[in-house]
């Protein structure tokens, strides 16, 4: 493998995992507070959402369906652990796999559709699959699953005592999904997406098979989103439809990066660390205000963000001057 | 034979109201390419206005679905002002994300003002009534709800095809800017429209609470259906709306009986997926 030189976006990246990694260093930081619940779910909202923006932020289709991915990597572990007795590895990588699978012969006939038909068939698959697998009793129906207690340890992929082995195990996931899609972005399928992004018939023309480039930056997004599910069903101790399979859940890889800012290497994770701490804090405290408060600031949050830059918050910072060492992120498609 | 007929007819009624809720949706989408995300909760809106002036101020949903109507216009009327007519051309999903906020910031609101309980009016004047033909029983709100549903559909194409403001609505589809240089005032064709759509979905909604409960989460699977059958219908098209909305009433309704209640959605969502990938435009679509 050619080596590529390692640009300043690469360096701060590493600059950031040597920090991150170091944090459980610190006493009293990570342990098994509220603080170290935050972090988990920032990672891993982060990796979720950049799963997505591989397929809907550099390659343009914008999909409402990750969650059947996330929710067939979910099963992959649950199922594993809690019908079969193993460990969630084997689960993990079988649902991972399956999800690629899935997301391709999914893929394959709605990628003909344009603009809004594409993202409301995405919708009706994820409807599909929630009904489904709300009456499928192999894999526990509407009842869901729910883990029998474990020994701790990587082996079972659980902790009771204290979250630093989430905490690492939420950085793997970060690590490689960032990691991937750092490698897509200075590989030549990257160059290829985003050409495919804004304007197939031009890419086409120059001998992109844009077909094959859509396809395969789905099958990515799937499997890696999948791979977020099994951490997220692992860090839960239960699975069941609405939690994985709804548009809610969809929603969240959506809104994300797109307040973060999409088609942008950064936009998941400055999404992640503002949204999930808003949420999670706001639901901690503002319980006294009665339920949804949290999802109330959200939706006013998504509605200011909306009309101030659609862009999110990489275009906010763009527009106080910084750089990004990239081009901004170009119309989506329709 | 007679059990057919009544699982047909079940379907058409529930299509004819689902075609009411989607042509407010389908006008927008056609006339405006925003999806508004928020149009289930507009219909959630409407019942929990339509329950509180029954509830609190004995006026029945046969006569409250204007005070509905026109506060759900309303409702569209500042959704555009506010929200739409500031993200529209700015990104493609734009719209359609800045909707969603609010159908999340509606629907958790009344989660919170007004509890994820259940609410049904009690003693509406059609409750109860029903039509006996032969083995066939027709509930009297749903076939009123159809009826009326089917009436302003006709008022709306009316409008559409045959007044001035129609022709300026449509000439605004076709084409913003030569509408523009025509001397149609574009932004208030917007506004109106939203207002229009909003209407729809408010009378639907009015007139649902004669039969149907009320919660935060009623909207949710309405705003689906309704964006599945404009999708099917074709955008902007109004026959478009209601042949889709019947099809997809009969559809559940058959799925629903000879499948397995569980399954209908199931059905409804694959016979869009099956039409739509044979006609990516949907069946009336351009």
């Amino acid at each position: 493998m050619k080596t590529r030189k390692l640009e300043t976006k690469d360096w701060i990246w590493i600059g950031l995992i040597v920090i991150l990694a170091a944090l459980p260093l610190v006493p009293g930081l990570i342990g098994n507070s509220f603080r170290a619940h935050v972090l988990i779910l920032v990672l891993l909202y982060a990796s979720m959402a950049q799963s997505w923006n591989i397929v809907s932020g550099y390659a343009g289709q914008v999909s409402f369906g990750h969650s059947v991915f996330f929710g067939i990597g979910a099963y992959g572990a649950g199922m594993a652990v809690v019908t079969y007795g193993l460990t969630p590895w084997p689960g993990l990588l079988a649902g991972a796999v399956l999800a690629a699978l899935v997301s391709l012969l999914i893929s394959y006939p709605c990628f003909k559709l344009k603009g809004h038909y594409f993202a409301i068939a995405t919708f009706a698959i994820v409807e599909i699959f929630n009904r489904l697998f709300m009456v499928w009793d192999w894999v526990g129906g509407a009842l869901g699953l729910d883990y029998p207690i474990l020994p701790d340890g990587w082996k079972n992929f659980v902790w009771s005592e204290t979250k630093v082995g989430f905490y690492y195990g939420a950085l793997g996931l970060f690590i490689l999904i960032f990691g991937v899609v750092r490698w897509i972005e200075t590989h030549r399928l990257g160059y290829y997406l985003r050409a495919v992004r804004e304007g197939q018939e031009t890419a086409e023309s120059l001998g992109v098979n844009s077909a094959a480039v859509k396809l395969s930056a789905m099958a990515f997004s799937a499997f890696l989103a999948a791979l977020c599910g099994g951490f997220f069903v692992q860090y839960n101790y239960r699975v069941d439809p609405p939690m994985v399979m709804s548009l809610d859940m969809s929603m969240k890889f959506v809104l994300i990066t797109i307040l973060g800012g999409v088609g942008n290497f950064w936009g998941p994770l400055l999404g992640a660390a503002i949204l999930v701490p808003l949420q999670e804090y706001s639901r901690a405290y503002l319980t006294s205000l009665g339920s949804g408060v949290d999802l109330i600031i959200f939706g006013i949050i998504i509605m200011l963000m909306m009309i101030r830059q659609p862009k999110g918050i990489m275009g906010i910072l763009q527009d106080f001057g910084f750089k990004t060492g990239q081009r901004k992120p170009g119309r989506e498609e329709n | 034979m007679s059990t057919l007929a009544q699982v047909l007819l079940d379907g058409l009624l529930a299509g004819m109201l689902y075609a009411l809720v989607a042509a407010g949706l389908s006008l927008i989408w056609g006339v405006m390419d925003v999806i508004n995300f928020a149009h289930g909760e507009f219909l959630m809106v409407a019942m929990y206005l339509s329950y509180w002036i029954g509830f609190l101020a004995h006026v029945d949903p046969l006569f409250s679905w204007v005070a509905s109507g026109v506060f759900v216009f309303l409702l569209g009327v500042l959704t555009y002002r506010f929200l739409v007519s500031r993200c529209i051309g700015k990104a493609a999903m734009a719209p359609l994300l800045a909707t969603f906020g609010l159908s999340m910031f509606l629907k958790n609101l009344c989660l919170n003002r007004f509890s994820p309980n259940f609410r049904i009016l009690q003693s509406t004047l059609l409750e109860g009534k029903k039509i006996l033909l032969g083995n066939i029983v027709i509930g009297m709100p749903q076939l009123v709800t159809g009826i009326f549903s089917l009436l302003l559909l006709f008022a709306l194409y009316f409008l559409m095809k045959k007044t001035r403001l129609g022709w300026a609505i449509q000439a605004t589809a076709m084409d913003r800017e030569a509408a523009e240089l025509m001397g149609i005032n574009t932004d208030r064709i917007y506004l109106l429209v939203f207002g229009l759509g909003g209407a729809c979905v408010g009378i639907a909604g009015g007139l649902l609470t004669s039969y149907l409960a009320v919660h935060p989460e009623v909207g949710s699977l309405f705003g689906l259906i309704a964006f599945l059958i404009v999708a099917l219908g074709g955008f902007g098209s109004i026959p478009g709306a209601l042949a889709a909305a019947v099809i997809i009433g009969l559809v559940e309704a058959l799925a629903g009986f000879y499948i397995a209640p569980v399954f209908k959605y199931v059905a409804v969502f694959a016979i869009y997926l099956a039409v739509i990938l044979v006609r990516p435009k949907g069946l009336f679509g351009w």
